[in-house]
Order: C-alpha cells, then structure tokens, then sequence
C-alpha cells in the first residue's frame, strides 16, 4: 500500500461495532449464554461435569455430520439422505461384526459404505446435473429401503465389547471425555482451519455465491461438489459406526429423522440456505445450543417431543428476529 | 395430434407405465385386477394424491413445505378432539373446521415466508417440529381411538357413490379445481410464471409475498382437509401419524414430473406419481414381496423419475437464438 496509490481495496468492509455486534456468531453466543444461565437457575444437575459430559453422547455423532453438511450447504448443495446412510452404514458393520471384525475394521466398514453412498449421491447430482435435493431424497428412500429389506423386523446386536466400549467409555478421566465428542471437537477445529484459513475454503463461499462466476474462474465447480457428498457420506458413516457401537445394536429405524436436525443445527448456525455465507464457529455454537437446550428442559421433565416446539421456535426466532432488527437499523441480517 | 403428443410426452409414459405395472402386477395375481381390488388402490392414493397436487403448488414457485405431514397430524387430532368432544357435529363443519385449522398453520408458514423473508425450506422445518410437537400438546400424548369419534366422523370417507368412495370423489374434486386454478386463472397462470422467472414475473406485477402467502395457505387448508379424512378412515388418531409423509408426497411429485426448479408440473402428472406409488404399495403384499421392499423400490423410481424428467427439460425448451441454444448445451461442467 503505497502513497501513490491511487485507492485502497480493502480485504474486508471496515468494521464498525454494530456489526461485530449483530454478527451471527454473537448473536448466538448470547443465546448460549441465556440457555445456560437459565438452566443453571432452574436445576442443580445442569452445571456438573459428568452430566455435561453425558449429554454429549446425545448429538456428538449428529454434530460431526453437520460439518459436512455444512459445506454442502455452504456450496447451495444439501444432503438429506445422512441419516439413511447411518442406518446403511450400521447393517454394514453388524455384518462385518458376524464375521469377526476387530473395532477397527468395523469403523473402516462404515467409513467405506458411508464413502460409496456419498460419491453415488455426488455422482447423480454433477454428472447428471440433478438438484441435490431431489436426489437425495431418493437416495434416503433408497438407502433405508435397503437396510429395512436386509434387516426385516430384526435387530443385530451381536457386537464386540472392545467395539461398544470404545464410544461407551470415557476416553480420558480428567476432563471426562467421549470418544463421539473429542471426534467432533478435533474433526470441528480441522474443518474451521480448512473453510476459513485456506485457498479451498475460499472456493467454497466462491462457489456457494456465484457457481457460475466461480467456474469461469477456474474453478472445478463440480469437482469439488462431488468431493462434498463424498465428505459427508464418509462422517455420516463415521456417525453411524460411533452410534452402532454407543447403542450396541442396529434396527431398520437407527438414527431415523435426524437429517431435518443436522440441517437445523446447520440452518441456526448461520450457514445461509442460498449458499455462500457462515461460519464453522458458528454451527459449533449451534450445536451447543441445541444440545444444552435438550439437556436441560429433560432435567425440567419436559417431554422429547414438546422439546422439539421449543426447538423449532428457537430456529425460526434465531432466524427472524436479527432478519427484523437488521431490516429496522439496516444492517446485513444472517441470510 | 403429434403437437400434442409432445406436449403431454410425459404424461403419457407415466400412464403407460403406471398402466404396465398393473397389468405386470395382474399377471403375476390376477386378483389384483378386479375392480374391489382397483378401488382399493385408489381409495388408498387419494389423501397422497391431493397432498402431492398441493405440494406441487408451492414447488411451482420454487418453495417446498416439508410441514404437511404435521399439519395433517395436527388438523387430524384437533377434529378427531373435536369429534369426542361434540359427536352431533355435522361433517361438513367438521370438514371446514379441518381446513381452516390446516388453512391457517399454512398461512403462518406463508407469513414467515412471506413478510419475515426466511426460506421455505427452514420455515417448513421449524414449523414441522413445531406443529408434529403441538400434536402431543393439544391431545396431552393420548390416543384417540375410533371408539372415540362420532360414528357419523367415522363413516364419511368410506361412504361410495357410483361404486367410488367419498375419498376418491374428494381427491377428483380437488383436482379438478386445481387443473381450472393452474390452467384458467390468472393468479395460477401467474404461479408458472414465478416459478420459470421470478425477476420476470414481479416486472410483470405479479406479487411475490402475496402469492407466497396463497401457495401456502392453500397447502396447509388440503393438509387439514386430508387429516379428517386420514384420521376418519384409519379410525385413529396419535401424535406420530403420518411420521416422514412429507418425503413421500414429494416423491410423488417428482416422479410426476414436476420440477424443483420451479415452474414445471402438470396436475396430470402430479396424479399418475401419486398413482404409481400407490400401486407399488399395493402391489406388494399381492404378488408376495415383502412389503419392506417398498421404501427401496420408491428410491430407485424416484431417482430413474427425476433422471429421466431431467433429460425432458433439457430437451423441450424452446430456445430460438443460436447463442442461447449453444449456452444452454455449455452450462456447467
């Protein structure tokens, strides 16, 4: 930046403090902050560590699709078929189990199913131009389809207990942690670093603004869409080989509906459904969010079930409420 | 006579297909084919068959309302309570009230929609937990058993006209209204018209928030509609009724043709994917497949359906600048 310049571009907008202020990411800090203030007031459980850590087992596994579903999302792509591919993913593995399979290799066997899924997902939406949600709507039928034909009205449930203990036991005493959450905490850093701090991190909000701008620009659009589903088939497939051995056994309806909650958690984050825009930090918030929430209206005794219309309220009012302040100070809303 | 073989190409191989399976289906069972056993696929199709026509309304517009199911659960108990409640009520009331319960979850999902300008898609997502959740509230988790209801609530969908029931004749009603809403009137046009080019259409004076609003509405008054009639012939009424619906009345809008691009679908169309889907349902246990089949078998058509569908739209625009037809054929890579 010399004086002869004759202007500056900058990297970025200037930053005034009302927009670090109405940043999604703060916005929903704030959030977390009223969840868990009030949960603490209401119940004495709430702040212990153990049942933190316990509470955690309850979406680890959904949270490590979200990242991949976050990038989809990130690029207009999205993927409902995750949670077909978990139930796929734990047939495979109970199979692999009947036959002998050390833990390693049960959780190589649901990596490699939850990897074909998605490259056959990847593949029906770039090589056929299909939309994405469309075709995996399909695949969800297909894939659940194949695990209800297999299984009939049965349940394996012949795993290994060096399998199951590895997701049931802590992995570390001091913090007490699960195998599921440090997954999800390592796998969430890695994904932060990619999206944010390197050139194809930048690709993707290239692409999830302008796919067309992005491809003249050198981009291998497709390419790097196919590489996403592909991601996201191999966590859905991690996913399910973490909640086969955490349940300890595999029915036809393992893991069902939690596609509409891995996009919630995605949606609250902030990635916008248009593409383009959110961050990784974000979706982590959200995940809190979302799990600290549950965890404490079940202390309150709260059914599951009104859980959830508490759950869609927040995601619609997380939503609407910055859309309609922003619109009234004129500021850039989350979406 | 050719024009119109190539405008209704689609239709066409649906129906021939859809015809094929039943035959194909009659062969192996030939049970299948008498006209009890027809009726029976019809009569099962039809609360699928207006759930889809109204589906395919809000996709023309490029949204999607993933909140049916729920609001079918929902609009099904409160008149299911109702019916418990005041067993004298005639069915008419009991259908308007139906309507106007499904009618105004609809519109809250158009509001948002609408004036908050929030996506359809996550819209419909928080309304589905919410309106499945106020299910469990409103009926404090019980179940409403036909011993419940009035028997009047109970014996309307199965009552037949002509050798047809009741549910069938409502399902040609509505989609008979639907044809003349979609091809005869102004605002149905218009919906096309959004659906192809939304900037096109708001240039043209067609108002976007206001038929966002309508689309809405009117999927949420047929999903009330059909829960009455849902929880009238099944004889029960419980907060997970009709779990993961949404997913099969999409399908049947896909395999009917209609695009979720927007601004693509025919109410013809939209009637055989229904059809075929029922067929295949009651197929099954006919010719001795398991039905745990069924969910597989409705995957591999959904996605032959929307391979094929593709490459027809590919093919029937009509694209008359040379530069247009050559950037069509680029697109991406």
């Amino acid at each position: 930046m010399t004086e002869l310049a004759r202007y500056r571009v900058l990297d970025r907008a200037p930053r005034q403090w009302r927009d670090r202020l109405l940043r999604w990411e703060t916005i929903l800090l704030m959030v977390l902050a009223a969840v868990i203030v009030f949960n603490t007031v209401q119940s004495p459980y709430f702040l212990d560590v153990y049942n933190l850590s316990d509470t955690t087992q309850n979406f680890s596994e959904k949270a490590i699709v979200a990242l991949g579903m976050a990038l989809l999302i990130m690029v207009r792509d999205i993927d409902l078929s995750v949670a077909a591919i978990v139930a796929l993913t734990s047939l495979a593995i109970g199979f692999a189990a009947k036959a002998g399979g050390s833990p390693p290799s049960l959780f190589a066997t649901g990596l490699l199913v939850g990897i074909v899924c998605g490259a056959f997902n990847g593949f029906l939406v770039t090589v056929f131009g299909l939309p994405s949600i469309v075709v995996t709507i399909g695949t969800l039928s297909l894939y659940r389809g194949i695990a209800q034909v297999v299984l009939g009205d049965q349940a394996m449930t012949a795993y290994p207990s060096s399998y199951t203990e590895m997701a049931q036991n802590f992995i570390t005493e001091q913090p007490p942690l699960y195998f599921a959450f440090a997954m999800f905490i390592l796998l969430a850093c890695v994904f932060a670093v990619v999206l944010h701090f390197t050139a194809w991190g930048r690709v993707l909000y290239a692409i999830g603004n302008n796919p067309v701008a992005a491809r003249f620009s050198g981009i291998r659009v497709n390419r790097v869409r196919f590489i996403l589903f592909v991601l996201t088939g191999a966590l859905s497939g991690l996913a399910g080989a973490l909640l086969t051995a955490r349940i300890g056994s595999t029915r036809p309806n393992i893991a069902l509906g939690w596609e509409l909650e891995i996009v919630t958690m995605v949606v609250l984050g902030g990635i916008s459904i248009a593409g383009g825009a959110g961050t990784i930090p974000g979706v982590v918030i959200s995940v809190f969010v979302l799990g600290l929430t549950t965890f404490g209206l079940t202390l309150l005794n709260v059914p599951g079930i009104v859980i959830n219309v508490i759950l869609g309220v927040l995601l619609i009012a997380a939503i609407a409420v910055p859309i309609v302040i922003g619109r009234a100070v004129r500021a850039p809303g989350p979406l | 006579m050719t024009l119109l073989f190539h405008r209704y190409f689609r239709e066409i191989l649906l129906a021939l297909i859809v015809t094929g399976l039943v035959l194909a289906v009659g062969a192996r069972a030939p049970v299948f084919l008498s006209i009890e056993s027809l009726n029976g696929v019809l009569t099962d199709t039809a609360i699928l068959a207006m759930m889809a026509l109204a589906q395919m309304v809000v996709i023309l517009t490029r949204g999607i309302d993933l909140s049916v199911a729920a609001n079918l659960a929902l609009s099904g108990m409160v008149v299911a309570l109702l019916s418990e409640q005041a067993p004298d009520l005639p069915i008419f009331a009991t259908i308007l009230v139906a309507t106007a319960v499904g009618g105004l979850l609809g519109f809250a999902n158009g509001a948002l929609v609408a004036f908050v300008g929030i996506p359809p898609i996550v819209v419909t997502l928080g309304t589905l937990a919410i309106y499945r959740g106020l299910v469990f509230v409103v009926s404090g988790g019980r179940w409403i058993s036909s011993d419940k209801m009035a028997p009047a609530f109970l014996a309307f969908p199965h009552k037949t006209l002509l050798g047809l029931s009741t549910l069938v004749w409502i399902a040609a009603l509505v989609a008979v209204a639907m044809a003349l809403f979609l091809g005869r009137t102004r605002v149905g046009r218009g919906l096309y018209a959004v659906g192809g080019n939304p900037v096109a259409a708001r240039y043209c004076g067609i108002d976007l928030g206001l038929q966002e609003l309508l689309v809405f509405t009117l999927s949420g008054a047929v999903s009330g509609l059909c829960g009455y009639l849902w929880v009238a012939r099944f004889g029960i009424a419980y907060t997970e009724i009709a779990l993961g619906y949404e997913l099969s009345v999409i399908a049947a809008c896909v395999i009917g043709g209609v695009s979720i691009g927007g601004g693509i679908g025919t109410v013809t169309g939209t009637l055989l994917g229904a059809l075929f889907l029922g067929v295949v349902v009651n197929a099954l246990p006919v010719i001795n497949v398991s039905p745990f089949w069924q969910m597989a078998i409705s995957g591999a058509v959904i996605l032959a359906a929307v391979v094929i569908n593709a490459r027809a739209e590919k093919r029937g625009g009509k694209l008359i600048l040379p530069e247009a037809r050559r950037a069509a054929a680029g697109g991406l890579s």
